[in-house]
Formats: C-alpha cells, sequence, structure tokens
C-alpha cells in the first residue's frame, strides 16, 4: 500500500510524463460537471437560498408593503404549531401509499424480471403507459372510479365492506388510493433494474446449500434487490409527501397534506414567510429521514 | 470438544454406508436436442471422480441433473441406495462447486461459507467455519467480500462453502478453468490434497484430459452426451475402448489392418504387408477390420533396414517429413508409403544422434504397447487439433 502511494507520488513529481492520466481524466471529468452544476446552481441552489430568506422575512410585511428580512425564527413556530395536523398527515399518507406502492410493486417487477419471458418488454411499456397522459387527467379518472355512485362503491356496499351511506371520495382511503396509483411506476422501475441484474446462478448456489424457495429469496433475492427498493421507496415517499393533487381532488380540506396548505399560503394567502417556513421544515424533515432510512437499509456497499 | 467426537461420528457413520452414487438410463432432451443420452455411471464412495469430455458433452447438464438443478428427461439417481431423482436440490445430501463460482457478493467470505449450516440450523458454526478456513488457507480472510480476493481465492471459497456441509458427494463444474496455468497445476495439488484429507466423494468436471489425469482415482470419458470409457487413468492411457478415448486422451497413431490369426494371448493382424502383433487384452476387435493403435512416446525410430529384438512390431520405409524440437523430446513425423504420417516422441536423453527430414526409417515398438480398435470408428475422433485443422482449411 505505502510503497504503491509512494510510487505514485515520485512518478507524479518525477516521471517522463508531464501530465499523469489520472489528472488529465479529473479535468475532463471536472468539465463533464460543468453544465450539471450551473444548472444545479441556477434552478437548485438559488431559489433555496432565496426559500430559506423568505422563511425567515417579518410574517407582518405583505407583497405591497414588502418584506423586510428580520431573521424570524418564530415563522418557524407558526408553522409548525399551525400545521401540525397537515404534516403529520402528509407523512403518514405518504408512508401508507408507499408501503401499498411497495407490496405492488415488488411482485409484478419480480414476474416481469424472471417470469414475463418475452413478455418483458410488453409489460415495462405498460407499466410507463400511463405518463402518456397527464397526472391530472389520471387523478381526475379515480375520481370517477371512487365515485359514490361508481362499480367500486356499489360492489363494496353489496357486500357489506361499506355502510350503505359510506363513501370513498372524499375520505383518506381515496387520498392514498391515488397516491399509490400515481407512484407506483416509479417503485416498478428501480425494483426491476435491480432484480433483473440479479445472477440467476446466485439463486441456484443458494438452493444448493439448503435454502428453499422463501429462504432463497429472503436471503439472496431481496438483499440483492435493495439498491432498487431503496431507490424506489425514495421516489414514492419523498413526492408523494409533497403532494397536493391527490388530497385536493380526492379528498376534502379534512384530508388536506402539507402541500395543499402550501399551495394555499402561496397562492391564495400570499403569506409567503410561512408559506416558506412550511416548504422547509417539509425539506429538512423528509432529508432527514432519508438519511435515516439509507443508513439502516445498509445499501452503501451496493449503491 | 465432545461435539466435535459426535460431528466425526456422524461423519464416519455416514461414509460407513457406502455412499455410492449410481446413475441409471439417465437421458435429458432439451426440446429435440438430447444433451444426455441414456447414461450409466456408478461412483463409488469415498473417490475422485473426473468426467472428462469435450465442451458441449453434457457434462455440466449431468452435474446439474445430481444436485438437482435440472430434471432428467427419464431415469434414476441414487446415493447409497437412496432414489434422489425427485428430490429438491435443497434437499439433496450433494453440494456443488461452481464453474462461475456463484459466491454471494451482499455477504462476507465468513458468511458465505456458513451459508449452508446456518440454514440447517447448525450449532457452532464459527467455529466450523473458521476451521474450513484454514483448510483452504484463508484464515484471516473472514471479513473481506468476494470482491476483494483474487480469482484463486474465490476458488478456494467456493470449495469451503461447499465443501463445509459435509456432503456424501461434492460436485466440482470446471472450478480451475478460470485460473492461469500455473494457479491451475497448484490448485490441482491442493484439491487432490483436501479430497483425500476429508474423504468425501468429489466428481470433477473437467475438459482439461492432463487434470483428470493427474487427479482422478477414476475417469469417465464422455462425448455427445454417452460415456465412452470409464476406468483408472493408465487402463484409459494404455488400453482406450474407443478411437474416441484414444484421440483425446493423449494421441495416439491409428493404422488400418486386417486380423489374419489370433490365439489366447495375442492377436496377429495385417497392416499394409507388414504383420503387427497386440495383446488379446488390448483387442477391442478380434476379427476383420480394425485400426492398430499405438502412443507416439511408445515407437522408436530405427535407420531403415537396421536389426530390432524379436517381439517388436515394426513398420518399415518411412521418411521422416518433419522434426520440431520440443526440449525434453523431440517430435518426428514419419511419412509411409501409405501416404498416412505417423507420429514418434523420441526423448532427448543425449545417446545418439536424432533424424533428419528425408530420413528413411523403420518405426518399431513393444507389442505389449499395442491396441486394437474397431475399424468402423473415425479415426480422428476425438482429435483436437485434426478437427482445428478441418476447421482451418474449411473456412
Ligand atoms: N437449458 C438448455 N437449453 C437447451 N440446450 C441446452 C441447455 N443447457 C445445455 N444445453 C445444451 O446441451 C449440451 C450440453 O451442455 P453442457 O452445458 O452440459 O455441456 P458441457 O459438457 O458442460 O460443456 P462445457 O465444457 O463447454 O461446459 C450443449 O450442446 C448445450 O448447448
Ligand atoms: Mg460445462
Amino acid at each position: 500500500m505505502s510503497i504503491a502511494q509512494a510510487g505514485v507520488t515520485t512518478e507524479g513529481l518525477t516521471g517522463p510524463e508531464p501530465a499523469p492520466p489520472v489528472r488529465r481524466r479529473s479535468k475532463a471529468g471536472y468539465l463533464l460537471l460543468l453544465p450539471g452544476m450551473l444548472w444545479l446552481v441556477v434552478f437548485f441552489l438559488v431559489p433555496t437560498i432565496q426559500l430559506m430568506a423568505t422563511s425567515l422575512y417579518d410574517p407582518n410585511g405583505s407583497l405591497e408593503t414588502g418584506y423586510t428580512m428580520t431573521g424570524s425564527i418564530s415563522n418557524y413556530w407558526t408553522a409548525l404549531s399551525t400545521f401540525q395536523a397537515p404534516f403529520l398527515r402528509s407523512l403518514l399518507y405518504a408512508g401508507i401509499a408507499t408501503l401499498l406502492a411497495l407490496l405492488l410493486a415488488y411482485p409484478l417487477a419480480y414476474a416481469i424480471a424472471f417470469k414475463a419471458g418475452r413478455w418483458k418488454n410488453a409489460m415495462l411499456v405498460l407499466v410507463i403507459a400511463p405518463f402518456f397522459t397527464s397526472f391530472l387527467v389520471r387523478t381526475l379518472a379515480w375520481k370517477s372510479i371512487l365515485s359514490d355512485n361508481g362499480f367500486i362503491v356499489s360492489t363494496l356496499k353489496d357486500l357489506h365492506v361499506l355502510p350503505p351511506d359510506g363513501r370513498l371520495l372524499a375520505t383518506s382511503v381515496a387520498v392514498i388510493t391515488g397516491l399509490t396509483y400515481n407512484f407506483v411506476p416509479f417503485m416498478v422501475l428501480p425494483l426491476y433494474a435491480s432484480l433483473e441484474k440479479i445472477d440467476l446462478r446466485l439463486v441456484e448456489a443458494s438452493k444448493d446449500l439448503y435454502a428453499d424457495g422463501f429462504t432463497s429469496f429472503r436471503k439472496v433475492t431481496l438483499p440483492l434487490s435493495m439498491p432498487g427498493l431503496v431507490a424506489g421507496t425514495l421516489l414514492t415517499f419523498i413526492p408523494a409527501a409533497g403532494d397536493y393533487i391527490n388530497a385536493e381532488l380526492l379528498g376534502t380540506p379534512q384530508q388536506y397534506m402539507i402541500g395543499n396548505v402550501i399551495d394555499n399560503l402561496f397562492l391564495v394567502q400570499l403569506d409567503y414567510p410561512i408559506a416558506a417556513s412550511c416548504s422547509v421544515i417539509l425539506m429538512l424533515a423528509i432529508v432527514a429521514m432519508v438519511l435515516v432510512y439509507v443508513r439502516r437499509a445498509g445499501t452503501e456497499e451496493l449503491l | 470438544m465432545s461435539d466435535r467426537d459426535t460431528d466425526q461420528r456422524e461423519q464416519h457413520d455416514r461414509t460407513e454406508a457406502g455412499a455410492d452414487l449410481t446413475l441409471t438410463s439417465i437421458t435429458k432432451r432439451f426440446g429435440a436436442f438430447t444433451a444426455v443420452d441414456d447414461l450409466d455411471l456408478v461412483v463409488e464412495q469415498g473417490r475422485f471422480f473426473a468426467l472428462l469430455g469435450p465442451s458441449g458433452c453434457g457434462k455440466t447438464t449431468t452435474l446439474r441433473m445430481v444436485a438437482g438443478l435440472e430434471e432428467p428427461t427419464s431415469g434414476r439417481i441414487e446415493i447409497a441406495g437412496r432414489d434422489i431423482s425427485r428430490l429438491k436440490p435443497y434437499k439433496r445430501p450433494v453440494n456443488t462447486v461452481f464453474q462461475s463460482y456463484a459466491l454471494f457478493p451482499h455477504l462476507d467470505i465468513s458468511e458465505n461459507v456458513a451459508f449452508g449450516l446456518r440454514r440447517r440450523g447448525v450449532r457452532d458454526v464459527k467455529r466450523q467455519v473458521g476451521e474450513m478456513l484454514e483448510l483452504v488457507e484463508l484464515g484471516g480472510y473472514g471479513k473481506r467480500r468476494p470482491a476483494q480476493l483474487s480469482g484463486g481465492q474465490q476458488q478456494r471459497v467456493a470449495l469451503a462453502r461447499a465443501l463445509i456441509n459435509r456432503p456424501q458427494v461434492l460436485l466440482l463444474d470446471e472450478p480451475l478453468g478460470a485460473l492461469d496455468l500455473k494457479l491451475r497445476r497448484q490448485m490441482q495439488i491442493e484439491l487432490k490434497r483436501i479430497q483425500t484429507e476429508v474423504g468425501i466423494t468429489f466428481v470433477h468436471v473437467t475438459h482439461d484430459q492432463e487434470e483428470a489425469m493427474t487427479m482422478a482415482d477414476t475417469i469417465a470419458v464422455m462425448n455427445q452426451g454417452v460415456i465412452e470409457q470409464m476406468g483408472a487413468p493408465h487402463e484409459l492411457y494404455d488400453s482406450p475402448a474407443t478411437t474416441f478415448v484414444s484421440n483425446f486422451l493423449g494421441q495416439s497413431n491409428l493404422v488400418r489392418a486386417e486380423v489374419v490369426a489370433r490365439d489366447g494371448e495375442r492377436v496377429v493382424v495385417d497392416a499394409f504387408g507388414s504383420k503387427l502383433v497386440a495383446p488379446t487384452g488390448r483387442a477391442r476387435r478380434t476379427e476383420g477390420k480394425v485400426w492398430v493403435g499405438v502412443r507416439p512416446e511408445k515407437v522408436f525410430l530405427a535407420r531403415a533396414g537396421s536389426e530390432t529384438g524379436d517381439d517388436s512390431n515394426v513398420l518399415g520405409a518411412g521418411t521422416v517429413s518433419d522434426v520440431s524440437f520440443i526440449g525434453v523430446s523431440t517430435q518426428y513425423l514419419v511419412a509411409m508409403p501409405w501416404g498416412q504420417e505417423l507420429t514418434v516422441f523420441e526423448q532427448n536423453s543425449g545417446a545418439r544422434d536424432g533424424f533428419r527430414v528425408g530420413d528413411q526409417v523403420d518405426l518399431h515398438w513393444s507389442a505389449a504397447h499395442t491396441f486394437l480398435l474397431d475399424a468402423d470408428q473415425d479415426a480422428h475422433a476425438g482429435d483436437e487439433s485434426y478437427a482445428a485443422m478441418a476447421g482451418a482449411s474449411a473456412s
């Protein structure tokens, strides 16, 4: 190790090559990174800083009178205490939707990866087919699917799952259903990519080593699909937690999530400082949860 | 300690059971293609058994059927008299060292090796894993991941992972195929040592005839889904049963001849006017048209017309057409009057001068080293250099 390092250093200092290949490659690397970095600075870093600044403005200002920067940390307390319920609801709905999406997507991704044979590509196209229509239209479609005189509600009533005056629309069930439906493809695709890469000879090896079908899945297939599982849950949970369309179209103010609150504060109440505080809180909460989650999932080596 | 005693007693009981591996009329078809054709095989308990054959002859398929990863189209597989043909792979007392190793990338070396024990709920896993890693000389590597090991080390982990389960039969599918020559030789010795030490039946698949001959007690030569011949390495080499075996295992000179006389011990044939003698024990055919065979290193060259011993077979009037010096020996090609070229390896003992291209020579060898094969078989079957040449000239 130390010899190798010494070798590299002396070569870099005294070697006949003026530019060692390693350094040249990293220069090219930075060049390639440049557009992406610029994009991030302009469209992510600057707005985020602006958002954080806004969250600290004097809450008594308005668009007409202008805002003054007072470093009002109290905005955060106001946001948290006033909108505690929608915050918790967002995390809860997104969590349940992510879990449901995982339960639906894993078998599907598994089937596409290992059982679909020549139907593999057709099935993948079907998974992304919903993207050909707009998010809004698809969510509106659920409104009629779950409507009070729709097929599902009447069937559930016939089966006495729902009471005679029960409904699905305008309940948390409808909102979570919508969220699950909308984000399932984001779960399927990374899971599929992960599963498809698994060397089936490893599964055979586990069977040779006394693992039955289920144990083999638990000890080999599942751990090897963890990168896809983590990616899929993140791609589902993060946007679902910030979503407001599903609650808006399929729920009532009783089901409103933090996205609806922010939407309302920004566009209706024009209360920018509190709206910004809510956004920052949501962002920090998600970042913290993701960090803990990725740690716990232990996928660093696999990613 | 007492733990270990019971372990060993169990081990002992199992070995006493006479756990022969028996394949009876095993056939495997993939659609219309027959990969393994009505194969019969008995591997005795505790043997180092080599399944040798060219690429695509059905070795892996045979092994996978024993492991339970492929279902035979028909036939029976038994271990110690118990029919295991329809058992799931995880219920068979068999473990495999895969050609690709198939180590679990998400587990460290210790957990890879412990995998089988943990599935069976064995106690005392840690000690056993430690001992097994010592056996394959990888003590101290337990915390690494497979990707952090060299090819040879990975190979030994694959071996340890299978061996730790003390299977009744260990299947090895070309485990040394990915290693370079030097490491391969080293691992051959290693494998042989471990097999002797643990006394488990090894079924070792390879297409390297040298590997099979140096390691195995018994070799089965397989070709196109059937076993051509089975026996100890020197038996196969000295007394091949088919032209395929005579060419695939080493090299052979095969000359067309016809049986003219025979008594209890010897068969006399006529090859292009020369009378040649072969022991009956090495004659696969004792009448009509035959191939007379002799290994190139058994043949001596002599100046045309010189005296030879009484019990020698002699083919005369050859002309040296090519001489290649290979260090320890020299390889001669001798053109015979009937247009065939025969090969002779001669040791470079320094006792006499070599021959040169164009020299007139006689070939002679001891009658005891002569074998006779069925003339209906292709003289070039199993001859890889001939196949390569034919392929090259065809394209
Ligand atoms: N799943 C399969 N489907 C169709 N044909 C197969 C299948 N598996 C093997 N075969 C065919 O069966 C024959 C024997 O294959 P096998 O893998 O047993 O060969 P092998 O002797 O192990 O060869 P190698 O030395 O190259 O590994 C080959 O011709 C192969 O193409
Ligand atoms: Mg093979």
